[in-house]
């Protein structure tokens, strides 16, 4: 299942990474129709790396919106460098998604 | 042990060896239920305000689930950016740690629970700097 997009481009010496994760992000206080609390189910770190090197990471809590939508921006680059997305939840689970740089 | 244990350990190692490359999860700060919880998890002392944080996000927001934030630190040797929401129920929403290789911006999309200000704060050379912007918001997005 693909739960994610990623698009990276070069632009005048920069590599701009867009990325869209499907996920709940459940703060655990939200209700259901039947007044059940849902429990919360939320990334909790990312990864970024380019060319198997990591660039940067993060630490969230259940503040990022649901499907959470991200805009970084890398020093210099090339086509064709390998960016690498991955994230891991609170429940444990993770998934990678890579995507090589279009030139701009 | 036995050719199974053997195994088994070997898998579990090979499992939890890209895991903890990663900083444990702050707990402390995500789960603090005030803003100075937060900051206090962060490790942050002391701040000090600066103009060199750029913030571009709406005065006024529909829908509290989905605020699009812009961050840009133009303080040299930018560590990290922190979002803070101060009065969401757990007001710390995100941690970005940037290596030299990634500019010290990011766009995201935050939930707020009500109007408040937000706070992002930026390490820098190990000081801590922020900046705050008023977002008023019609329907909380916490839920």
């Amino acid at each position: 299942m693909a739960t994610m997009k990623l698009r990276a481009r070069l632009k005048n010496g920069i590599t701009e990474v867009k990325a869209l994760i499907i996920h709940p992000m459940e703060t655990g206080r939200r209700l259901d129709d039947a007044g059940n609390t849902v429990p919360a189910h939320f990334i909790q770190q990312i990864t970024l790396a380019r060319n198997g090197q990591t660039v940067l990471e993060a630490q969230w809590g259940t503040g990022i919106s649901k499907d959470p939508y991200l805009t970084f921006r890398l020093r210099d680059g090339a086509a064709g460098d390998r960016i690498e997305l991955r994230w891991v939840d609170n429940l444990g689970a993770t998934d990678t998604i890579e995507s090589a740089v279009e030139a701009g | 042990m036995n050719r199974r244990d053997m195994l088994k350990a070997v898998l579990a190692l090979l499992v939890l060896a890209p895991l903890q490359a990663l900083a444990a999860w702050n707990r402390k700060a995500f789960e603090a239920e005030q803003a100075e919880g937060a900051l206090q998890g962060l490790g942050v002392e002391s701040e000090q305000v600066s103009e060199q944080i750029e913030i571009i996000a709406p005065q006024f927001a529909e829908n509290g689930a989905v605020i699009q934030i812009e961050i840009t630190s133009r303080i040299p040797n930018t560590e990290s950016i922190a979002i803070i929401a101060e009065k969401n129920p757990t007001p710390l929403i995100a941690d970005f740690q940037f290596t030299p290789d990634a500019e010290p911006f990011v766009i995201t999309r935050i939930k707020m629970a009500e109007t408040a200000d937000i706070k992002v704060l930026v390490k820098a050379d190990g000081r801590y700097f922020s900046a705050t912007r008023h977002i008023e918001v019609a329907i909380g997005g916490c839920g």
